[in-house]
């Protein structure tokens, strides 16, 4: 096959100006381009007509549909709102243990829980309710202000060593290194491993108990199985808040630990605090 | 006698700028203030070795000298632009890259508009001015007006970048995306930037051509709007002139509508109506054929510039800004969708007659990909601008990646294409090192893009949905956390993407350095002005 030489379209006549060797086209404006441009200021008249749009002297036009992003998601909102109504005051009427025995509130608080904890609790105590390290986990049964769903109410309501509610949960643990020598420390941090099941210096072990006794035991109790009445955690099992490992055990006994929750109060309503609350008792270590 | 009133003026500024390091009120002033008073010291000592030296007049050549200067900053600052954006891009995928001992240097938030500022303002910036020197001469047969005034226009927006650049690492930010430099920086840009349009103005007022050539209009609209953008949105109150932080003018939503109407004129001045007027000297000549239609440059000139002043409240809707800003805002931005197009148009069609060169040439190849990119972007915009999309699209990475297939693709194509055609031509070379480097460079950087704007679609959507999801009885679905999750693919896709666009433009700077090292000068390196 032999090549057919291509005929090309002689070029259009230019504007005769040249700079620097470039010269321009007298070409038209390709015509799909300016009905286009043409329809675009059309429908942005249109539109501007009917939605808020012209600034003028004293206020702006509000369009002819009145349309206002404002009223729009108010409506999404109460549209929501009022589907809820019935439900959210029959959960805030039943008293909190007999909100799992309603199918209705069971299915409700289950749906609105997980919500409400993705949004506000997620943060610290992971999007699966595993928490982290100085968070704790909220699907075993290991509690450390009680795992009732009376309990965990209170626990969201008030929150825990916050300064803005005075019905926060609270205690203090000091810190040790203040009080005891890093010899004693030692001891009674192998005193701990000891009783968690952990290896341990049995010789300092032994010494420690004495030191547990006489600074720990008022609140993590002789058995070291700790006091809901202070928050204080068990510390003969292997669920640890902040570590169980020998160097973790002794930071903890030498600074202290001050971990804060806030006061949901205030900030959620009383049925999403019940939502959440059943939520919480419902993952797994609800007692 | 010029030159002893230059060396007082440097002297004064040099122990000023030692009295202000030494009453700093923060490390980011004090560096800042040691950054002018060591320029002020180098230029004070350059200026004492050639006083009273012998000048020839050199009116009858170009001032070739500022945009050969301006094409070395351009692709240095390009590199390092690129190489921070990759290196956050990673921080993004893997958070552990967020060093312990550097925090407070070199995390995320430190770095973030370190890369921003570097590509546009510093690799952008430095393409402009360089191009705008370039072709205001060539455009206009006049040396540029001035004297030494591009020169002090090249060190002294250089100069402005490190200023800010380093405030930005040692914490000194107004917290405005894209003005980000404190006030101190601010107020030297503005003398550079005046010190700019004087130069370009003064250069065109001076032609030999009995009109103004379409990409002068388009980079002058580009140097007078910044100006103005620059001087209202950084309207501010030091606090101490010993210290970076000043107090902005306007708050609320006051400020951001300011904010935006600047961010958004930033992207329309600076990076298309700027880089229009690159486009429309390169690609022509590039081609060698004419400009397809004056009619519609003319028309989309018009249009383009008035209609961008209108887009900026675009960035704010659904938030604390009244309903009729938004709409405004909106329709504009729609409307802006054909005069955007109109140079894309005007590029694309000046090949017709000349496609074939495609084949051929990897550097008009590049070009023609970057008005494409800039096809693609310019509509992505205004469909992003319709409130019903952006209420999907807004803070997701959709709009990053519409960003980056702007810069990226737009203007950094169109950027390596212009020194693609400078460097040779500026250092008295017959041709590029190597064309098959530009083809590496070509396809490296437009795969990264793909991939960078594919994965910011798919995580920018995503997410957005995710955002969004509520269950029957409207509580939301998914936690953010979720979301951050399930982008995680994704983020490492978009980092390698920018890392392929990085490896470009190392090949290019080795090409470029190539073709002026590594092959013989023609004999003059001076550009002479035609005679008429």
């Amino acid at each position: 096959m032999s090549k057919k030489p291509v005929a090309r379209k002689p070029d259009p006549s230019t504007t005769g100006h040249e700079w620097d060797g470039i010269r321009e086209f007298d070409n038209p404006m390709p015509r799909w381009w300016l009905w286009t441009f043409y329809l675009t200021i059309i429908w942005g008249i249109g539109y501007t007509v009917l939605y808020p749009a012209w600034p003028l002297v004293n206020g702006v036009t509000h369009g002819l549909w009145g349309f206002s992003t404002r009223q729009e998601v108010a409506a999404d909102i109460k549209a929501f709102a009022d589907r809820n109504a019935p439900i959210e005051a029959k959960l805030v009427a039943t008293n909190l243990t007999d909100i799992a025995k309603d199918p209705d509130l069971a299915n409700y608080t289950q749906n609105a829980g997980h919500a409400i904890f993705l949004t506000w609790c997620a943060q610290c105590h992971g999007a699966g309710a595993g928490g982290a390290k100085g968070f704790p986990n909220l699907l075993d049964n290991d509690w450390l202000w009680g795992g009732t769903i009376d309990n965990i109410h209170t626990t969201i309501t008030h929150g825990i060593r916050n300064t803005t509610d005075p019905d926060a949960r609270f205690s203090q643990m000091p810190a040790f290194g203040e009080i005891l020598t890093p010899e004693e420390i030692d001891q009674v941090a192998n005193h701990v491993l000891a009783i968690s099941g952990q290896p341990n210096d049995a010789g300092l072990a032994a010494a420690g108990t004495k030191i547990f006794a006489d600074n720990c035991a008022s609140c993590h109790g002789e058995d070291g199985k700790g006091n809901r009445e202070f928050g204080a955690p068990n510390l003969t099992d292997a669920i640890w808040l902040y570590g169980g490992d020998p160097a973790t055990i002794k930071e903890t006994v030498t600074k202290a630990r001050f971990g804060v929750m806030p006061a949901w109060q205030g900030r959620l309503t009383e049925a999403q605090i019940r939502a959440v609350a059943s939520y919480v008792h419902g993952l797994g270590g609800g007692e | 006698m010029s030159e002893y009133i230059k060396l007082a003026l440097l002297a004064a500024i040099a122990v000023l700028a030692a009295i202000a390091a030494n009453r700093a009120h923060d490390l980011a002033f004090m560096v800042n203030a040691l950054t002018i008073m060591a320029a002020a010291a180098v230029a004070f000592v350059w200026v004492l070795r050639t006083v009273d030296e012998p000048r020839p007049a050199r009116l009858d050549e170009y001032n070739d000298g500022v945009v050969r200067a301006g094409a070395i900053a351009t692709a240095f600052w390009g590199v390092v632009g690129f190489l921070v954006g990759v290196f956050i891009a990673f921080q993004l995928a893997f958070p552990q890259l967020n060093f312990g001992w550097a925090e407070g240097y070199m995390n995320f938030g430190k770095l973030r508009p370190l890369h921003t500022s570097a590509v546009i303002f510093a690799f952008g910036g430095n393409g402009l001015i360089m191009s705008s020197f370039y072709i205001v001469q060539r455009t206009s047969a006049a040396r540029l007006w001035g004297g030494s005034l591009g020169w002090f226009v090249f060190w002294g927006y250089n100069l402005f970048i490190v200023l800010a650049a380093s405030g930005y690492v040692l914490g000194a930010t107004q917290s405005k995306e894209y003005a980000e430099p404190e006030w101190l920086a601010d107020w030297w840009l503005t003398i550079v930037w005046v010190s700019f349009l004087v130069a370009f103005v003064g250069t065109l007022l001076k032609r030999r051509e009995p009109h103004i050539y379409v990409a002068n209009w388009f980079l002058l609209s580009f140097i007078v709007t910044i100006a103005m953008l620059h001087l209202v949105n950084n309207i501010s109150i030091p606090v101490s002139f010993f210290g970076s932080k000043s107090v902005q003018a306007f708050s609320g939503v006051q400020d951001a509508m300011v904010q935006w109407w600047y961010g958004h004129n930033a992207v329309g001045f600076f990076l298309t109506a700027g880089f229009l007027g690159m486009m429309y000297y390169f690609v022509p000549k590039q081609a060698e054929r004419p400009v397809y239609s004056y009619k519609l440059s003319i028309i989309h000139f018009w249009a383009l510039i008035f209609l961008y002043i209108w887009a900026g409240p675009h960035h704010l809707h659904y938030t604390a800004l009244p309903d009729w800003a938004s709409t405004l805002g909106m329709v504009m931005s729609v409307i802006l969708w054909m005069p955007s197009w109109g140079g894309m148009i005007n590029g694309l069609m000046t090949l017709s007659g000349a496609w074939d060169k495609l084949r051929t040439d990897p550097v008009l190849r590049m070009m023609v990909v970057s008005i494409g990119f800039y096809g693609m972007s310019t509509f992505e915009g205004p469909m992003m601008s319709i409130k019903a999309v952006n209420s999907l699209s807004h803070y997701t990475d959709w709009t990053i990646g519409h960003v980056h297939s702007g810069a990226l693709g737009w203007n950094g194509m169109i950027t390596f294409g212009a020194l693609y055609y400078l460097v040779p031509r500026l250092w008295g070379r017959d041709r590029l090192y190597s064309l098959s480097l530009v083809s590496w460079h070509f396809w490296l950087a437009t795969i990264g893009i793909v991939l960078y704007a594919a994965s910011m679609w798919v995580t920018g959507i995503m997410e957005g949905l995710m955002w969004r999801e509520v269950d029957a009885q409207g509580f939301l679905v998914n936690a953010f956390a979720d979301t951050v999750a399930a982008k995680h693919p994704m983020y490492v896709v978009r980092a390698i993407g920018g890392l392929m666009f990085l490896g470009g433009a190392l090949v290019m700077a080795y090409n470029l350095w190539a073709t002026v090292a590594k092959q013989p000068a023609r004999a003059a390196l001076a550009a002479p002005i035609p005679a008429e």
